[in-house]
């Protein structure tokens, strides 16, 4: 079993869903990534997703579009950014995210190797769907590295299938048609979603877009195994951590997220 | 040669559908959609009398008297510029707009950058009676503002673009991240050959008509087909629409003109099948401007439908196959060939559309040679930008 999906399993056995946090890799600053990854573990995330920057994520609302470029005009590069995580020290898996033509450039095997000398676990491509992924999967499949695919809410039985089969670590269940973000809404999509999902696998199904406040992960582990929060970490770091300010807040901020995966 | 992209969408390696799972179905539905208007022959008449009785097509070729006496080439345009709205972009989306109402799709995103596929959605969408939402690089409102007044006239809303470099390829991210959010109602008409697959495709088989209809008229007024063809190309919908004609004519030489901005070594330009490498860029593995990170690099062309830093998958191929051939054509040369075209003429081109005389004019071409030119559009819109570079 990957470590991603033990990373379930073990808060399956506790009895609670996964907590998956999200973090642009240099915004703010990449010095500034160890320090964050630790302050997220502390508070009690499962699961991390280090975005890579992208000048065109396509897949991206505001929150993430605005932190991708504040770390590019920084001059972060995705490669830069996978040294950074190789000496920054934790226990929880974590997962590159972000778009193709960065894993693209320097060669599907190259990426794979710094990622794996990383300590990353998996990849989450957001333009990539199974059927363009075959080169990926290999690559990723050799050096055990999970692969893990979208779901949306548009797609049909036969995609399912695909995702599912070819999914690694968890399933990537889109809450719903849109962009990455935050935003009000009852979740019932997702929750189809996941129930069309859970019929066809028995890797764990994780709930993400617009998950920003502790009521929102109640919610969505109520049926899924576990919420990803992406865009109100990110805005909190942007806006109060400055060099190690604001770390207890952002401990509290997760600690709070997860106590709403315990709550069901 | 292989003139339709396989099943996965690709022509040879290049193509393909790169863009978030939730628009899988809806290019699935598009494809297929496509695939059976485009079999239908009641469609085909349906966008044959549209074209012919809206647009005004076919558009006819004319003969450059005075610029093949100054330049010793023999050259005829064919004349996009006289389509119902000045260029060749309402071919497409009529064609898409058909198709949309086809699906029950009953809103409407672009991407514009010069404007005149903007200007073109918009007055299909008022045709038949869509709601139409314009997504245009803040920069490029402003250099084409008379384009976006023509959207608002016709009942577009123009959303500014204030991402990125706030041209052409942000406008295509946020109709990207539009279309994303409201698939279900909202059909996307890109307005160049570029995208997911069936796109290039797709837009190409709408663009078709306009080299179709230039090689039966060229065969038709001279009795045989041009040596050379030429067309501008920035996304390329109206030079792979014009090459596709020729595809099985080996002795007609396929020219695409890119936009060379300051010049291709400055690295201020827009010419990336001249000086890129191939790569994923809304939805299609094709050539790019990009750094050796993969990020996407800033481009610079006088002329905003130019002004992209990625190209049609099929005209990747088209230059790998080594059927087409691709240089660049700086923004000096284009102006130079912009006034030149008028004086000779007595037609102002596009900026873009200039980009496809430089050959003309520049030396490059055997004396003799029989050239078409695709004059792709108008250059009304241009005419602000021109006051300022020409001093006029």
């Amino acid at each position: 079993m990957s470590t991603i999906q033990a990373a379930f399993s073990a808060c399956h056995e506790r009895g609670e869903k996964a907590l998956v946090v999200f973090v642009t890799a240099g915004d703010p600053d990449l010095a500034e990534l160890p320090g964050i990854l630790e302050a997220l573990e502390e508070g009690g995330a499962d699961v991390i997703e280090i975005g890579l920057p992208f000048s065109d994520p396509i897949a991206d609302g505001p929150s993430i579009q605005a932190s991708s470029q504040r770390a590019l005009d920084r001059g972060v590069r995705p490669l830069d950014a996978l040294k950074v995580l190789a000496s920054a020290k934790g226990k929880v898996p974590r997962i590159v995210m972000g778009y193709i033509n960065t894993v693209l450039q320097p060669g599907l095997e190259s990426f794979a190797d710094q990622a794996l000398a990383a300590g990353v676990s998996g990849s989450i491509l957001c333009d990539v769907t199974p059927e363009e992924a075959g080169d990926w999967i290999d690559v990723s499949r050799n050096k055990g590295l999970d692969t893990v695919f979208l779901a949306a809410p548009t797609s049909t039985d036969a995609r399912l299938d695909l995702v599912v089969e070819r999914g690694r670590g968890f399933i990537y269940a889109v809450s719903r048609t849109g962009v990455t973000g935050k935003g009000q809404q009852t979740f019932v999509e997702a929750r189809e979603l996941v129930s069309r999902l859970r019929s066809r696998t028995d890797l764990p199904i994780a709930v993400g877009f617009g998950i920003s406040k502790p009521d929102d992960v109640r919610a969505v582990c109520e049926f899924a195994d576990g919420a990803v929060v992406g865009s109100l970490i990110v805005d909190f770091l942007a806006e109060h951590w400055k060099g190690g300010a604001g770390r207890e807040e952002l401990v509290a901020m997760v600690r709070d997220l997860k106590a709403a995966t315990k709550a069901v | 040669m292989m003139t339709s992209p396989d099943a996965r969408g690709r022509f040879g390696q290049f193509g393909g559908r790169f863009v978030p799972e939730t628009l899988i179905p809806a290019l699935d539905q598009l494809e297929n959609e496509f695939n059976q208007a485009w079999s239908e022959d009641a469609f085909r008449r349906e966008f044959a009398t549209l074209l012919s009785e809206y647009v005004g097509r076919p558009t006819p070729i004319t003969e450059a008297r005075r610029i093949s006496e100054a330049t010793g080439l023999h050259v005829v345009m064919k004349r996009e510029d006289l389509n119902h709205t000045g260029a060749h972009k309402i071919n497409n989306a009529l064609g898409q707009a058909l198709l949309a109402r086809r699906m029950g799709k009953t809103r409407i995103i672009a991407e514009t950058g010069a404007g005149q596929h903007g200007v073109a959605t918009a007055t299909v969408c008022a045709l038949f009676g869509l709601k139409c939402v314009v997504y245009m690089g803040e920069e490029d409102c402003r250099r084409q503002s008379l384009n976006v007044f023509r959207m608002k006239l016709m009942g577009a809303e123009v959303v500014p673009v204030s991402s990125g470099t706030k041209t052409l390829k942000d406008a295509l991210n946020e109709a990207m991240r539009d279309w994303v959010t409201n698939v279900r109602d909202t059909h996307y008409i890109i307005g160049t050959a570029a995208g997911p697959h069936p796109y290039p495709f797709m837009v190409r088989e709408f663009q078709r008509v306009i080299g179709d209809e230039a090689r039966s008229q060229y065969l038709e007024r001279y009795g045989r087909l041009p040596e050379v063809g030429i067309a501008c190309v920035g996304g390329g919908s109206n030079a792979i629409g014009f090459f596709a004609a020729f595809y099985g004519d080996p002795d007609v030489r396929l020219l695409g003109v890119e936009a060379g901005g300051l010049g291709v070594s400055s690295g201020s330009h827009a010419a990336p099948l001249t000086a890129g490498t191939p790569g994923v860029l809304h939805g299609s593995y094709s050539y790019m401007m990009q750094d050796e990170a993969g990020q996407v690099l800033p481009t610079h062309s006088m002329s905003a439908g130019l002004d992209y830093p990625g190209v049609g998958a099929e005209h990747s191929h088209l230059m790998a196959s080594g059927r087409a051939t691709y240089r660049a054509a700086n923004d000096d040369e284009a102006l130079d060939a912009f006034r030149r075209v008028a004086e000779l003429e007595g037609i102002i081109p596009a900026f873009e559309s200039a980009h496809a005389f430089v050959p003309v004019f520049d030396g490059s071409l055997e004396p003799g040679t029989r050239v078409l030119v695709n004059l792709s559009g108008r250059g009304d819109k241009d005419m602000g930008m021109a006051v300022d570079l020409l001093k006029l």
